[in-house]
């Protein structure tokens, strides 16, 4: 049982994580209907970004504001030259354009920073908490405060401001929205702000926990977090958000438990083609 | 033809086939397929088995590849075609995932390590390897081209055209969007089928590596860079990005890094590839082709 808990927690971290990194590209499918696999891109350079800045100043606050600041303008910078102009074009085309950016960026982190692993030698100033005879570590206490944040946060923007009744009518109707005196390219140009941030705050986060920053830690994320849009519903974020919690857990206690000859990595898609066989349109999503 | 020139031309040949079995799938039915190596996977090992634990030749088990390969298109195909564009591109990437992981986990299929000891093709009793295998899988990549040649010319492909170009309309002229996309997928599937029965009995061993994700991206890339539904840019792409590595050399490091800003100002600037139907270079040769359609 004791075991189980433990389990679960790093689990539940382990999905609040993807959490934040899912976030970014359900908005942005919302609004722009692209699948932004760049956007794991971002996340690794909100890592490379936090820790030269942490390095430089020591300061935490310094390395998450900075780097959510350099990762909010790479994404804008990825929105407009390269998502905006290939609009007109089939879905795969800015996709491929975005695996491109991906792979540019990890080569250019691989380039700069050097193919070796860092270490982040910073700690978040969360407490050690037991719950029962159950230890939860300062490290995954602020994963678990910092995620409910951000989706607090997230939240509260979507459903409770102008912005977000604007966000909301523009992912359903770019058009429409447009004719109601609403700029649409400025909407998909906040939601790059906001989803860009979010993922240098999950790419410090992963950064400090692993105690590992290097130029391919995007990778996995980027093809997982695909296969959790699709689960959670094509743009849903709580669809995203859901499916990002119950993988992280099912990864950790599938592995610690049951004998299964695929690598955990593999398990995110076979989730994903059995909720396209059971409900096509994904947990959360609509049928649109 | 020193032997290190006859190893990249042989590779970029059956590449080649590959990309060629894409240009079916993504050019011709407007198909977004991100999981192509995982076919070519599927050729090369049931190349591999058959050769090694049933004893074929490769000529016997070719027809067998082709059809398993074709088969494993249509079976995956069935459901990923049905579901809209933005899941078929993440499906494929699963597909690519998952087939990998059981190439690399399973021990039948020789897990982790790969398989060796395929053997040679043997031809009127004559070990094919060097130009010999060079020529053979030139002579099958022209039997690929041919029937891309003809697929453009069919009817089947003017129904595929009328797919991609707008897939309502389509089906209001009686053409089953479900039926010809599943005919570009086995087709190009069973090319892929062909290209690694060909890479398996090259290499003469073949691990899960060598049919992982980013491969499917070179795939892609090459197409891409090539000319998406045209008939000679899979070969013109396989050829400049199989030539690339070889005069970067040099700066190895920075090749990679390179190789995919490339594949980026290609896509941003040129999505067409070089030979499209709006590109530079077509606008250029255009008076040197006059009269050549596509």
């Amino acid at each position: 049982m004791q075991l189980f808990l433990e389990q679960l927690l790093n689990g539940l971290a382990m999905g609040s994580i993807y959490a934040l990194v899912t976030l970014g590209l359900a908005l942005v499918y919302g609004v722009m209907r692209i699948l932004h696999v760049a956007h794991a891109a971002v996340f690794t350079i909100g890592a490379y970004a936090g820790l030269y800045l942490f390095g430089a100043t020591g300061s935490l606050v310094v390395a998450f504001l900075g780097s959510m600041a350099i990762c909010a303008a790479v994404g804008v910078i990825i929105e407009r030259f390269l998502y905006f102009p290939l609009l007109k074009y089939p879905p795969f085309v800015p996709l491929i354009g975005s695996i491109a950016v991906l792979l540019s960026i990890e080569e250019a982190a691989r380039l700069v920073a050097g193919p070796y692993i860092l270490t982040f030698p910073a700690k978040l100033p969360f407490p050690n908490v037991y719950v029962g005879a159950t230890q939860i570590s300062s490290g995954l206490l602020a994963i678990y405060v910092i995620t409910a944040a951000v989706l607090l946060v997230l939240w509260y923007i979507t459903t409770r401001t102008e912005l977000g009744l604007a966000m909301r009518a523009a992912s359903q109707d770019a058009l429409i929205a447009g004719t109601m005196g609403i700029n649409s390219h400025a909407i998909i140009t906040i939601t790059f702000v906001m989803g860009s941030a979010i993922a240098a705050i999950a790419g410090i986060l992963v950064g400090i926990y692993y105690n590992q920053v290097y130029p391919t830690m995007g990778t996995v994320p980027a093809y997982k977090t695909l296969a959790l849009i699709v689960v959670g519903g094509l743009g849903s974020v709580p669809g995203a958000v859901i499916a990002s919690l119950t993988l992280g857990m099912a990864e950790t206690l599938l592995i610690g438990y049951a004998n299964i000859p695929l690598p955990r990595d593999a398990l995110a898609f076979i989730a994903m083609i059995g909720v396209l066989v059971w409900r096509s349109e994904g947990l959360l999503g609509s049928s649109r | 033809m020193s032997a290190y020139a006859t190893t990249i031309a042989t590779m970029i040949t059956i590449q080649a086939i590959a990309v060629c079995g894409l240009n079916v799938i993504v050019g011709y039915a407007g198909q977004i397929s991100l999981g192509h190596a995982a076919f070519v996977g599927i050729g090369a090992y049931a190349a591999a088995l058959l050769a090694t634990k049933a004893g074929l030749s490769f000529w016997l088990g070719l027809p067998l590849v082709i059809f398993v390969s074709g088969l494993i298109g249509l079976l995956l195909g069935l459901p990923s075609i049905r579901v809209r564009e933005d899941f078929l591109a993440i499906t494929t990437i699963g597909i690519n995932f998952i087939v990998e992981a059981l190439f690399r986990y399973v021990p039948f299929f020789g897990g982790a390590l790969g398989l060796g000891g395929i053997p040679r093709i043997i031809f009127f009793g004559i070990r094919i390897k060097g130009q010999a295998f060079l020529l053979l899988s030139a002579g099958f990549l022209a039997i690929c081209m041919l029937l891309s040649w003809w697929l453009t010319r069919s009817w089947a492909s003017l129904a595929c055209y009328a797919i991609r170009e707008d897939e309502s309309a389509a089906s209001t002229l009686g053409i089953s969007p479900v039926r010809f996309k599943l005919f570009a997928f086995v087709i190009g599937t069973a090319m892929a089928g062909l290209s690694g029965s060909l890479y398996a009995h090259y290499m003469q061993f073949i691990s899960p590596g060598d049919f992982s994700f980013p491969v499917s991206v070179g795939f892609l890339s090459m197409l891409v860079l090539g000319g998406m539904g045209t008939l000679w840019g899979p070969l013109v792409g396989t050829i400049i990005l199989g030539i690339l590595p070889e005069v970067f050399r040099p700066l190895v490091d920075y090749r990679v890094f390179l190789y995919t800003l490339l594949l980026l100002l290609m896509i941003r600037f040129q999505p067409g590839g070089l030979l499209g139907r709006e590109s530079a270079a077509r606008r250029v040769l255009a008076p040197l082709f006059r009269g050549g359609r596509r």
